[in-house]
């Protein structure tokens, strides 16, 4: 085999530092990367990415799901979720857990699946690093009068301020960026509280009941209760 | 720190920028259930989230400690909120606080405090504790001293349109609640006139707390604005019914309502029912902190739909836990009613010892007394005895001496507040004793 190191993606990345998970990787993966020139730093969760990020940040992270998939969702969603998000992040998933990526498309910037074949993998980093901001977001979600201006965290509809907390912001953030979806209670609290939060799953209806009184009557129904499943934002694909 | 709460730091600050917040009030309760708050400048907000506000305690009621009076106010970003009655170009906003010592560990004087704790201990048992009041006040013109409350509704002091105007009052609260993330489930004028009811749409026990410190001040504001007063007082008019705070309770695992269960007639599970027995046998524990003043008393007793006797029933208003019948096939409505409470209370404090008392009851696997259908006002004091069914405190003295007994009360508030309110409350009753009233004077003065 031969691995050029050559092809690693720009000259700054020679002094950065990728964060992998989980600690310690599988053997082939820490091969692939040594030879394929990386610097690499394993880490078991997002506290200890935290602790031992180098002060210019991660340059990248490769997050292998398979074994734990709960832990490494974890870990993507607080190396995106913060000040600075983090660039060029590549999640490895086996085929079975292809749907887990479902609505998780803001937590990643490409995948592989697992087990990989080191030259696949070689090859999408070298791709991910060449991108420059690849997961750059767009800075505003629009429907119909609704306005979310992702980098003020700002609120309108209709050109009038919404006041919101900020779960009901994130929530409605979610929402509008899925129109026509039909979103269980189950995946709004993972994919938009993430697990960590108390109130169990009644806090969505909660918050969509506080989110349809913040909207007011007119455009209350912007928010429809699918009976027995959960909601969905907007007008669904199917209906007229 | 974890990632969101980084974000969501951001969110609030970004928005008091964007918002032109000029105000952002730091709002949190003594224990006596005051709402306190104390302002800063926006330019101080990035501060006060990361290191807290540091403030001397010792002029808060129940927060006195003899040495380390300072504490600090941490805001919850969670709760952050634009307040949306001012003036948009002078724009305020409010963030509840969790107090704490200087070194940062929970200060135990602080009542929301205390119920994160209780509520962390139903976490750990695998439930979430779901709560929905039903708010009662009264209107009255602005009171004067040493005279009788003047009702809105009978024309004096309001003429003709005095209904309109109550009622244009409730509106207008309603649409501010919903602006401050409090829906409403429904609302309407009492029997009693002047009287009126909000019900509030369940929320997790915490954010209810905090949603009831906010629907008090809000309704007293609004009704400010109109030169009308406000008042949560359990008691106020003699003859009138008094005004209660009702409590939809229920226990949910993840997705499932812990109360329900498809296979008993009453749809109530057996965690429901331990509740229920739990409620019930602590239940003159527990009446102190629901019920906190002398006032409240006055209210639970015969004839006004409000409890006297802990009991239990399907469909009985005379009984201190109801079991009201949900909308069909709705499981996550099955639910029981706690009818004894006043608006009065502390939200935090109450919540807690409710809690308490419930996961005793499922803890020690406590059976749940026969329902008791029958309308018990009409049964003799040994009528009731044979049932087994107590009374509730008749006065303030009689709940502090219950509370003074129970481990469970002191375990569910901690030491710090238990003895405090004791303190205090048995103050209260020693004025009130003390006291010669109209009533005394009017029987005895010229006859005895």
């Amino acid at each position: 085999m031969t691995h050029q190191s050559s092809y690693n993606s720009a000259g700054d990345l020679v002094d950065s530092m990728v964060v992998v998970f989980p600690s310690p990787p599988p053997v082939d993966l820490a091969r692939t990367l040594d030879l394929a020139g990386y610097r690499w730093k394993a880490v078991t969760s997002g506290a200890e990415a935290a602790k031992n990020e180098p002060t210019e940040g991660w340059a990248g992270a490769i997050v292998m799901c398979d074994d734990d998939p709960e832990g490494g969702w974890a870990l993507c969603r607080s190396l995106r979720k913060r000040d600075a998000p983090v660039q060029r992040v590549l999640v490895m998933v086996t085929g079975a857990q292809l749907p887990d990526m479902e609505l998780r498309d803001d937590l990643f910037d490409d995948f592989c699946l697992a087990p990989f074949h080191p030259r696949e993998l070689e090859a999408r980093l070298r791709h991910l690093f060449w991108t420059e901001l690849s997961g750059k977001l767009e800075a505003l979600v629009e429907y119909g009068g609704l306005v979310l201006n992702l980098e003020t965290y700002q609120a309108s509809f209709g050109g009038q301020p919404l006041d919101l907390t900020y779960m009901e912001y994130e929530l409605l953030k979610f929402l509008a960026q899925n129109p026509g979806k039909v979103l269980s209670r189950e995946t709004l609290l993972s994919r938009v509280w993430g697990y960590e939060y108390f109130g169990g799953a009644r806090t969505v209806d909660v918050h969509i009941r506080r989110l349809r009184a913040k909207l007011g009557e007119e455009h209350a129904n912007l928010i429809q209760t699918v009976r027995s499943v959960g909601y969905r934002f907007g007008q669904s694909k199917w209906s007229v | 720190m974890s990632g969101v709460n980084e974000q969501q730091r951001d969110y609030v600050l970004r928005t008091v920028e964007e918002r032109g917040i000029r105000l952002v009030r730091l709002w949190f309760t003594d224990v006596l259930g005051n709402l306190k708050s104390f302002a800063i400048s926006p330019a101080e907000m990035e501060n006060a989230m990361n290191d807290g506000m540091s403030f001397d305690g010792s002029s808060i009621d129940g927060y006195s400690r003899v040495q380390e009076s300072d504490v600090l106010a941490i805001p919850d970003a969670n709760t952050f909120e634009v307040l949306p009655w001012v003036d948009p170009k002078g724009a305020e906003a409010r963030v509840f606080c969790d107090i704490a010592h200087l070194d940062g560990t929970p200060f135990d004087g602080d009542p929301r405090q205390v119920l994160r704790r209780n509520l962390d201990r139903s976490r750990k048992a695998g439930y979430s504790f779901y709560v929905a009041p039903d708010m009662e006040y009264f209107y009255f013109a602005p009171p004067v001293a040493g005279q009788q409350p003047e009702l809105l509704d009978e024309g004096g002091f309001f003429d003709l349109t005095s209904t309109d105007i109550a009622s244009s009052l409730r509106k207008e609260t309603i649409r501010t609640l919903e602006t401050m993330s409090i829906p409403v489930e429904y609302s309407f004028h009492e029997d009693a006139p002047s009287q009126h009811e909000i019900d509030l749409r369940h929320t997790d026990a915490l954010a209810m707390a905090d949603s009831v410190m906010t629907f008090r001040f809000v309704v007293k504001e609004i009704a400010a604005l109109h030169n009308v007063h406000a008042t949560f007082m359990p008691k106020p008019l003699e003859k009138i019914q008094g005004s209660g705070m009702h409590l939809h309770l229920s226990l949910f695992t993840g997705e499932d309502n812990a109360f329900h269960s498809f296979d008993d007639p009453y749809n109530l599970s057996t965690t429901a029912k331990q509740f229920m027995a739990g409620l019930l046998r602590h239940a003159t524990e527990i009446t102190a902190v629901t019920n906190q003043t002398v006032n409240s008393y006055k209210r639970l007793v015969p004839g006004f739909e409000a409890p006297v006797h802990v009991s239990w029933a399907r469909n009985n208003r005379s009984g201190l836990i109801r079991v009201p019948i949900p909308k069909r096939q709705n499981e996550s409505a099955t639910r029981i009613e706690y009818r004894s409470p006043d608006p009065a209370c502390n939200p935090y404090l109450a919540f807690s010892v409710i809690l308490a008392a419930g996961l005793r009851g499922i803890e020690e696997g406590y059976e749940l007394p026969a329902e008791a259908d029958a309308n018990l006002f009409e049964m003799d004091d040994a009528m009731l005895a044979k049932l087994g069914i107590a009374q509730l405190p008749q006065s303030l003295s009689e709940a502090l001496r219950a509370m003074e007994g129970s481990s469970l009360v002191a375990e569910a508030l901690g030491d710090h507040i238990f003895e405090w309110f004791l303190r205090n409350k048995r103050n209260e009753w020693r004025d009130y004793k003390t006291h010669i009233s109209q009533f005394e004077l009017g029987r005895y003065l010229r006859s005895l």
